[in-house]
């Protein structure tokens, strides 16, 4: 066994790290014209070249993300309760069923209920109103009738402003940062699961009957604050992959292994380029060589940095051999006696 | 005129009138506005240069007079009838009236885009005139610019097509000018034999393209041939070519003067003296005349001496101990350059405009088409000759005939080229009928047609042959389409650009090779070669192309203090201008990386290098 493995290895000395780039990087080009769209699909992931951007750039807030729930044993075999919970989860506040209308002179906000988009979610007129009421502690007066809910209040006008921007963000129902959920067949196991927009893990584990351990969501940095490191550079080479795959170009996972293991070498994701790996090259003429040149000399000096010249672009300024493939060979030779 | 109101009056109708995108002021009823000066322009009293448009919704109504938009002549259309008749299109055959008088008349006159966009209705054709139409095109053919319209059958093809075979007409050789032999141009290219295409347009003889044609009518043949046409290459029959096709002249001019400069100092057109600043080898001189000037007719090769011309100084010389400064002329000759193997056309003494002494040399290169040299059809279908092969080798027909070139079937479906099978078709019929064909778009001869007539010429309709393989002999199983159709040598030839370095200059910052054929420049090894020479593990290549066949040197470097030293040749040693030290080591480095030194140390940043024995 030892010896399959063996010879499987890279050879000391191979230049991995460029062959990893230019395997990705040569697909990249191909990609940017040609972006799929999926018809009927309206929770839209973006694919292609952006999304690996964003990959690689490690974003905070990626553009649009998706988490899948997964439920304990016994629950997802059952349709039923699987919707049940999906209803459950997409977040609703009052500005997603109300419109706020501010009267200044009257000192007084008209709020309307959409009645048909509040049934359908289980949404009475009496809980927004409940709801309203709560947040506004003992100030001001709100009536409803009908569909309409008046608030009324003797404060400053910048203050009926800003009360208005707080009733909208009232929550109803759900859970913060969750939309659109739906359940999804997932024949081949014989389960249904959810799947739903943004990703909120701190707030999804608490559920009942939620299994965390399978929760999965596409922000590699939500999964990286929950499930650790390791996870999120198993993430990101899935999500470097499966964008890879979608365009018809695949990529061998190696390669992408390499750029999630840099990226998260540091134990914690670091993007790649000015403000991460290339940023933090130990070299000085190799970060001068990337990016803002003037900056990193200019440092340099001030803490009387040594360049060790060990790495590639620096050996290659100077005019010296690089210390990789052929250049890796050293020949040692004993003194005479 | 338009009449300005008070602004405070809007009313719903109203609106905003600008002229030249200047505000004017507001106008009650817009639509009367408009009608009044279109019936102003239309009768003369206004500028045939105005326009208009009105956007409705936002009530907005430009009127432009100013330059750089484009026009289109239409015909005016009133109650449904256009206005030009018979009897003007009679009277313009006779030569009674001009296009002008039509214009001035009001028959006809120029929209711009803006104005046809949102104020006119253009019927296509006379029989779609109704009531509600305002103008009618002069000819469908006319919504293409000049160059496609000279294009055969257009509407069979794609439109990228289109786009690319306009840009590459344009760069076809042909009879530019029947002068030609008289004028200098700095570079042109005259085509041996030009002919018309036996495929029209209607257009042709309104640009008069039969007179000054670009290109000539190949027998083509698409099929491959031993792999010699992949990519776009094209294989030319090699007799062909020695019977001329394809063959054009390059003239190319070299120009002197012989300035004046401040100080009373003069060029002069000589012979330069052996004694002179910058002398070359005599070799270089020897086909100069008394004058300096090189005479016609002679052969010449690159760095020979064109026009001998010897200057002052550039530089004011220091004033000599008795006062007199013997004059250091400096050799400033015209010679050829690289690549230019080529005889002296003509020789042109002259005055310029300052009045100094102006030569001028014309050069003349016979061009005949080679390995590499660049060729196109009018379908955007180019390609350049990858082998020229002996016509005893090429396929025939039964009848004899053999191919001029011959064109990859691959180069056809992707690209949605119909219009190069079309034409290659109505090539055939034009030549064996004795006539051109018409190829306008939209009114073009049809394909049944030119199979039908084909087909009564006792060929194949489709246009296919039976070919003989010129080599063995035998049969081809499958049929070759062949036809005859316009190809155009265009002026990429690669004995203009044909360039080799081993050796040569360098740039005076860098110590780098310098860029470009014309400074003998290298081919830049970049930042992605460097890539994939890392990425192989080529170590000591990657040296070797980026220090040993660049700029490499050795520097001397303080094992003191770090700092870049110097040699000093009075004292014959090296020391250290920082700390005086004298233990200096030669290191070798990049110019590249000694001038990334000393321009750190211009920052006000102290670079300081530790050196050691190699490890």
């Amino acid at each position: 066994m030892p010896r399959i493995k063996n010879n499987n290895s890279i050879d000391s000395g191979e230049a991995v790290g460029i062959v990893a780039a230019q395997s990705l990087g040569e697909p990249g080009t191909q990609m940017t014209m040609r972006t799929f769209h999926y018809a009927g699909v309206a929770e839209q992931v973006p694919l292609g070249l952006p999304r690996l951007i964003e990959l690689v750039d490690a974003r905070r807030e990626p553009s649009k993300t998706l988490t899948d729930i997964y439920l304990e044993n016994d629950m997802e075999k059952n349709y039923k309760a699987v919707e049940e919970l999906a209803k459950a989860l997409e977040y609703i506040s009052i500005e997603d069923v109300c419109s706020i209308v501010e009267n200044f002179s009257k000192k007084e906000l008209r709020i309307t209920v959409d009645s048909e988009f509040a049934q359908a979610n289980g949404i009475t007129i009496r809980d927004i109103a409940k709801k309203i009421r709560q947040s506004m502690g003992n100030a001001g007066k709100v009536k409803y009738k009908s569909n309409h809910i008046m608030v009324r209040i003797d404060t400053a006008y910048q203050k009926l402003r800003r009360l208005s921007m707080k009733i909208k963000a009232i929550p109803l129902k759900g859970i913060r940062g969750l939309s659109k959920a739906t359940v999804i067949n997932d024949e081949r196991n014989g389960i249904y699961f959810i799947r739903c927009g943004g990703s909120n893990i701190n707030e999804i584990k608490k559920i009942e009957g939620v299994d965390y351990s399978r929760i999965y969501t596409n922000n590699v940095r939500e999964i990286e604050k929950h499930f650790g490191i390791e996870a999120a550079r198993n993430a990101l080479l899935k999500e470097i992959r499966q964008v890879m795959d979608l365009q018809g170009l695949p990529v061998d996972a190696r390669h992408i292994m390499l750029i999630a293991d840099a990226m998260c070498m540091r134990g914690a994701i670091e993007p790649v380029g000015r403000h991460g790996l290339s940023g933090r090259k130990s070299s000085v003429l190799a970060r001068a060589a990337f990016e803002e040149t003037v900056k990193h000399l200019v440092n340099a000096s001030i803490k009387g940095e040594e360049d060790p010249l060990s790495g590639v672009t620096e050996n290659i300024i100077i005019g010296q051999t690089i210390k990789l493939g052929t250049g890796k060979v050293r020949l040692v030779m004993k003194e005479m006696e | 005129m338009a009449k300005k109101e008070d602004d405070k009056q809007q009313g719903p109708r109203k609106a905003i009138v600008y002229l030249n995108g200047m505000y004017m002021g507001f106008h009650d009823d817009p639509d009367a506005l408009i009608r009044e000066l279109v019936q102003k322009r239309r009768s003369g009293e206004l500028s045939h240069n105005l326009n208009m448009s009105y956007n409705a919704k936002t009530g907005e109504l430009h009127i432009n007079t100013g330059g750089g938009r484009v026009r289109r002549p239409y015909i005016i259309v009133r109650d449904g009838k256009p206005l030009l008749t018979k009897e003007h299109i009679a009277k313009l055959k006779n030569g009674e009236i001009t296009w002008n008088d039509l214009v001035m008349q009001g028959v006809v006159e120029y929209l711009d885009a803006e104005e046809e966009g949102s104020l006119a209705y253009i019927a296509m054709s006379e029989s779609e005139v109704t009531p509600k139409h305002t103008h009618l095109e002069i000819n469908p053919l006319s919504i293409t610019g000049v160059v496609v319209s000279t294009q055969p059958y257009p509407d069979h093809n794609s439109s990228p097509r289109l786009t690319m075979a306009s840009a590459m007409m344009k760069q076809s050789l042909g009879l530019y000018a029947v002068n030609f032999n008289y004028r200098l141009d700095s570079r042109a290219h005259i085509l041996f034999y030009p002919q018309v295409p036996l495929v029209q347009t209607t257009s042709y003889k309104a640009l008069n393209y039969d007179k000054r044609p670009a290109g000539q009518n190949f027998i083509v043949a698409v099929m491959s041939y031993y792999g010699y046409n992949m990519s776009d290459a094209i294989v030319m029959n090699k007799n062909s070519v020695e019977r001329a096709l394809g063959r054009s002249v390059f003239y190319k001019t070299y120009e002197t003067e012989e300035r004046r400069y401040p100080g009373g100092q003069k060029d002069k057109l000589m012979t330069p003296p052996p004694n002179i600043v910058g002398y070359r080898e005599e070799e270089l001189y020897k086909n100069l005349d008394e004058d300096g000037i090189i005479m016609p007719e002679v052969e010449v090769k690159p760095r020979d001496v064109l026009i001998g011309k010897v200057s002052p100084p550039r530089f004011m010389e220091e004033v000599a101990t008795f006062g007199i400064t013997e004059e250091k002329r400096r050799e400033n000759s015209v010679t050829a350059k690289g690549g230019d193997y080529a005889m002296v056309d003509s020789v042109m003494v002259t005055e310029s405009l300052a009045g100094n002494k102006l030569v001028k040399v014309k050069l003349r290169s016979l061009k005949v088409p080679e390995l590499g040299d660049k060729f196109a059809s009018r379908h955007g279908q180019k390609g350049v000759i990858g082998y020229l092969a002996p016509q005893e080798d090429m396929p025939f027909s039964a009848s004899g005939i053999v191919p001029d070139l011959m064109i990859n079937p691959h180069a056809i479906p992707s690209r949605m080229t119909a219009g190069h099978i079309l034409e290659m078709l109505g090539g055939k019929v034009g030549s064996i009928g004795g006539r051109t064909v018409n190829g306008t778009m939209f009114s073009g001869e049809k394909e049944e047609d030119l199979r039908a007539e084909l087909k009564r010429y006792g060929f194949n309709e489709a246009g296919e042959e039976v070919l003989y393989d010129g080599i063995t002999g035998r049969k081809f199983k499958a049929k070759i389409f062949m036809g005859v159709i316009y190809y155009q040598r265009l002026h990429h030839l690669v004995s203009n650009k044909m360039h080799v370095r081993s050796r040569g200059p360098v740039q005076l910052l860098t110590h780098q090779p310098t860029e470009g054929k014309a400074r003998e420049g290298g081919l830049r090894f970049g930042e992605m070669e460097r890539d994939c020479l890392i990425g192989y593990g080529a170590t000591q290549l990657i040296k070797e192309r980026l220090l040993e066949e660049s700029d490499k040197t050795v520097a001397l470097v303080c094992a003191n203090c770090g700092s870049l030293g110097v040699h000093d040749y009075a004292k014959r040693r090296d020391y250290c201008p920082v700390c005086k030290g004298t233990r200096m080591e030669k290191v070798e480095m990049s110019y590249a990386f000694k001038l990334l030194l000393d321009e750190i140390k211009s920052l006000g940043i102290f670079p300081r290098l530790k050196v050691s024995d190699k490890k």
